[in-house]
């Protein structure tokens, strides 16, 4: 008998097709299509956004970016088209900003309250509440701001002023406090706390629960086994959340209109009536604008969508990373 | 090593007394040095877990915790160091005495408690966020300790839990680059750096392979020339190994309570319960 | 050897539950609390500090003065311990302050003009400085249900066939479908509404309701198609595995498989895309813009909405005019409620 030659190189694996019948085809022709639509139709804005924007920039390079003047021209040469979205970009990154520092320790103070501190009732109440804080529309935080807010924040800043107006960006030229980046950005802070919070504790409430016990184990108060274990693992989640917070921020439209004066002039002072967003300048000048000026509208609206764009990119993937390594 | 005459006490069949170490000819009124659990019952919410344990972890010797999963074994070590008020429904009954001093009295610090009487868990969890040194020396930084040589500390604990050797020249390494053997013994040496009196053991080589099982049933052994040792453990052979004492807890779908306590050597070859004897020769568990 | 033998009581203790704060600490710490903000308001009447921020500040202080004192006799670990806990707390309540006060001032303020002629009428005949007992929103609501049911009727089956593309079909251009769904859900809200104007409004010379529709749709479409493809992938592929065994083709597996599975998560899918797009205002203000009276024609010229309503009124700055806003907040806050409850109630009858 012959022995039987064991292979030594794998055998290639067979090639495996699927033949779907007539049913199925169409099944998956349908449902195709419908996965196509909504590719094209969002894609489609993509791209015509930046057709169109492409002008803009070809016209004016850089400096649409840069240059501080949004005039509109007079159409028989006298007055030259010129737009430029400087001071709204920086406006949008100011505002933003302010209701960043303002909102990430406070979400992260009632993130660590909610989880660590409350008790058992208070807790569910509070976390259901939060919930629909999240989804209170920013019409209504702007009404608020307007209506209840207002008062409270022209003495903070009376009073910021007083005692700190020796730091430049606090100082004022005119003191005048209604409308000033300060009060949108503490707005703004009141609008994206509630998002920040409950992405946060999420986070906290996915810390190994031996870690913890480890920690009083070891004799450690509250306080401790938080500082050692809670805010170490819960780093990368906790700016995952402040970059949607931040995201949200930057396309802030109505808020920002209410609450803050439009002026083209580069303002880094919080408490100055002057400022703005891209968001608002859009929704300010579109009414009576002319062809090119809508094109100019549409870059700035293309360029605040790149913005938005790479920090919800950003915080995605942080959070994924947040998620995955635990 | 100091050795304790052990008295051994027969148990009724028919109440569930429960047996306590006596030390021979000592008067009782004097307070027992160790540790001692009396009438200890243990609830969550209604459901009472816990049924009437009474036990002595004397000084200087290991205690196993014996019995099937199920039998509160692990509610009751959680007793011991005032870890089972972590969870919201938790309620208990009766005292857990350390040195004659109740560690559930009014004004107690819980926190003070929990330095005396250390605990290892079933996983390794060395803190991710710290390196070998960091993590030895974490107890004492979290509980505030004014310790004067934290090398010496460092090096003392590790040499005790047996791991010295093999990380000295990289104390600055992560605890994730150990095996899970190595990770264990670093969580001992965490345990150590407070100076407990007591360790309590969740069945610490349950997640581990048998080379490392036997390097901590090692260490275990060599701790307990200073310290009480108290292990929880479903392995059988590790118990006869590495305890002195043996505590047998069972359930009969109720509380779980105490069937037997004594000297391991007794408790293994000839139990005074028929429970005992069929537990440890493997007819059920 | 003498035995002894220690009888156990028979009869089973009552739980306690030690580690609990007795009752006279209770009473200490519950006084300690009135005791501060009584402090407080003294010192706040004195000083002449104005307002509910004064007051709170003052709290904060005193409650800081009052824990250092308490603190002298204890050591340094538990002092930290008692500081940073007043610290959380203090942190908590102002997080929390700006949206309670929301809920607060939505009630109390919007409930003066929350009358039978506020869902009914329309501001056709009567100006926004007006009585509050004149005129009315009913055309501002029924424009949103409109516009935002337009939309939904759009986004869903779309959003719903995205999703069972990406998890059950998975053909050649997943990825691309994922990454674009993905990019788009960041699209500013304004951004939307200028892509519709350009093209849409542009296109038909007028504002209308279709226009604010599809803006909204935009924004919905990303949400309803990516809670979609989760709620999909939540279904365990065993259920997949079972159906195909049994020979069953792909369609018939998701049709009547893995679809009615997730039926609850898909209506609560499309109930949060409708919360989130209810509120929306910049989208509307270049679409749809606004108007005074009743509109039920899709493509019949401008169309009011509850949110273009608030805003105008917001614009205007009388005290009957701040009311209907605030009115029209409160219904625009019930709704976002109702539809919160309903979503959360019919995504609890998933879990079994």
């Amino acid at each position: 008998m012959e022995a039987l030659i064991a292979r030594e190189i794998a055998p290639e694996p067979r090639q495996l097709s699927v033949v779907y019948n007539r049913a199925d085809r169409i099944f998956r022709r349908i449902v195709t299509s419908g996965a196509l639509t909504s590719l094209v139709l969002l894609g489609l804005i993509g791209v015509f956004l930046f057709v169109k924007s492409a002008q803009i920039f070809n016209d004016r390079g850089l400096s649409f970016i840069t240059g501080s003047n949004w005039t509109a021209g007079s159409g028989d040469g006298v007055i030259l088209d010129d737009f430029s979205i400087g001071p709204m970009l920086t406006g949008t990154i100011l505002v933003s900003l302010i209701a960043l520092i303002i909102a990430i320790p406070l979400s992260v103070g009632g993130a660590l309250y909610l989880e660590f501190y409350a008790p058992f009732r208070i807790r569910k109440i509070l976390t259901a509440l939060l919930d629909l804080a999240a989804a209170i529309p920013s019409l209504i935080f702007g009404l608020w701001g307007l209506a209840v807010f207002t008062s409270f924040g022209e003495r903070w800043s009376i009073l910021l002023n007083s005692r700190f107006g020796w730091i430049p960006f606090i100082k004022v030229q005119n003191e005048v406090f209604g409308r000033s980046p300060f009060i949108a950005g503490c707005v703004l802070a009141s609008l994206i706390v509630p998002i920040i919070t409950s992405v946060t504790r999420e986070v906290f409430s996915r810390t190994p629960r031996d870690l913890i016990d480890t920690c009083y184990a070891l004799g450690s108060s509250r306080w401790g086994a938080i500082r050692t274990v809670v805010l170490p693992f819960g780093k990368s989640g906790v700016i995952g959340g402040a970059m949607l917070g931040l995201g949200r921020a930057l396309g802030e439209t109505v808020a920002v209109y209410l609450l803050l004066n439009i002026v083209f002039r580069y303002n880094f002072r919080i408490l100055e009536s002057e400022g703005g967003n891209i968001a608002s300048l859009i929704a300010t000048k579109f009414g009576e604008a002319t062809q090119y000026e809508l094109k100019a509208l549409i870059a700035a609206g293309f360029v605040l969508f790149m913005l938005t764009l790479v920090v919800n990119m950003l915080a995605a993937t942080i959070v994924q990373k947040s998620t995955v390594r635990k | 090593m100091e050795m304790l005459k052990q008295e051994e006490i027969k148990m009724s069949q028919e109440s569930q007394t429960n047996v306590m170490m006596m030390e021979n000819d000592q008067d009782q009124r004097t307070a027992f040095r160790g540790l001692e659990a009396k009438n200890l019952h243990a609830w969550f919410g209604k459901h009472h877990v816990l049924s009437d344990i009474s036990l002595r972890f004397p000084e200087r010797t290991v205690t196993g915790l014996i019995g099937p999963s199920g039998c509160g074994k692990s509610t009751f070590i959680r007793l011991l160091n005032r870890m089972h008020e972590f969870i919201p429904s938790a309620a208990m009954a009766g005292q857990v005495l350390q040195n004659g001093e109740d560690i559930y009295a009014t004004d107690v610090d819980a926190a003070a408690v929990r330095l005396k009487i250390g605990m290892v868990f079933q996983k390794p969890n060395p803190f991710p966020a710290m390196n070998i040194r960091e993590n030895v020396l974490s107890g004492i930084k979290l509980a505030h300790l004014k310790v004067a040589d934290h090398d010496s500390i460092v090096e003392n604990c590790l040499t005790r839990a047996g791991l010295w050797k093999e990380v000295k020249d990289r104390l600055n390494a992560t605890g994730g680059s150990l095996s899970g053997g190595q990770q264990q013994r670093l969580c001992i040496a965490r345990s150590l750096a407070v100076e407990p009196s007591v360790l309590l053991m969740d069945e610490p080589c349950s997640a581990l392979d048998p080379g490392s099982t036997l390097r901590i049933e090692e260490t275990i052994k060599e701790l307990a020339e200073k310290i009480a040792v108290v292990i929880v453990t479903h392995n059988m052979q590790q118990a006869a190994r590495v305890s002195d004492f043996c505590a047998f807890f069972l359930t009969d779908d109720g509380p779980g309570y105490l069937v037997e306590a004594d000297a391991t050597k007794k408790l293994f070859t000839n139990p005074s319960d028929t429970r005992t004897a069929d537990y440890v020769q493997g007819k059920f568990g | 050897m003498s035995a002894v033998v220690i009888e156990t009581n028979t009869a089973v203790p009552q739980p306690t539950t030690p580690w609990k704060q007795t009752r006279r600490n209770q009473i200490v710490s519950a006084s300690t609390v009135a005791a501060s903000v009584v402090i407080a308001v003294v010192i706040v009447l004195l000083t002449g500090l104005a307002g509910v921020d004064g007051w709170a500040l003052t709290f904060l202080i005193v409650s800081l003065l009052v824990t250092a004192a308490r603190a002298f006799k204890v050591d340094a670990k538990v002092r930290k311990e008692m500081f940073v806990s007043v610290a959380i707390f203090g942190t908590a309540a102002l997080a929390f302050t700006p949206w309670m006060s929301i809920f607060a001032s939505v009630v109390m303020k919007g409930a003066r003009g929350f009358q039978p002629n506020f869902f009914v009428g329309d501001m056709r005949t009567t100006i926004p400085d007006d009585e509050l007992n004149l005129g009315g929103a009913g055309h501002a609501i029924v424009g949103s249900i409109m516009m935002v049911l337009n939309a939904t009727i759009i986004t869903l089956p779309l959003g719903i066939l995205s999703g069972v593309y990406l998890t059950e079909v998975r053909g050649r251009l997943t990825f691309l479908v994922r990454f674009v769904v993905q990019s788009m859900s960041g699209v500013p809200s304004i951004v939307a509404g200028l892509f519709i104007y350009v093209t849409f409004v542009n296109y038909t010379n007028s504002f209308s309701g279709l226009a604010g529709s599809f803006a909204l749709a935009i924004l919905m479409l990303p949400t309803v198609a990516r809670t979609a493809e989760e709620v999909l992938k939540l279904v365990p592929d065993d259920l997949r595995s079972a159906s195909y065994a049994l020979g069953a083709r792909q369609w018939r597996t998701s049709l009547l498989v893995v679809l009615p599975t997730v039926r609850s998560g898909l209506t609560t899918a499309a109930i949060l895309g409708v919360a989130r797009v209810i509120g929306e205002t910049a989208p509307l203000l270049l679409t749809s813009l606004s108007s005074n009276s009743y509109v039920f024609n899709p493509l019949g010229g401008p169309i009011s909405s509850l949110p273009t309503y608030v805003f105008g009124l917001l614009q205007i700055g009388t005290e009957n005019a701040t009311n209907r806003a605030w009115t029209g907040a409160l219904v625009l806050m019930l709704l976002v409620f109702a539809l919160f409850t309903t979503a959360r109630f019919i995504g609890g009858k998933d879990r079994r």
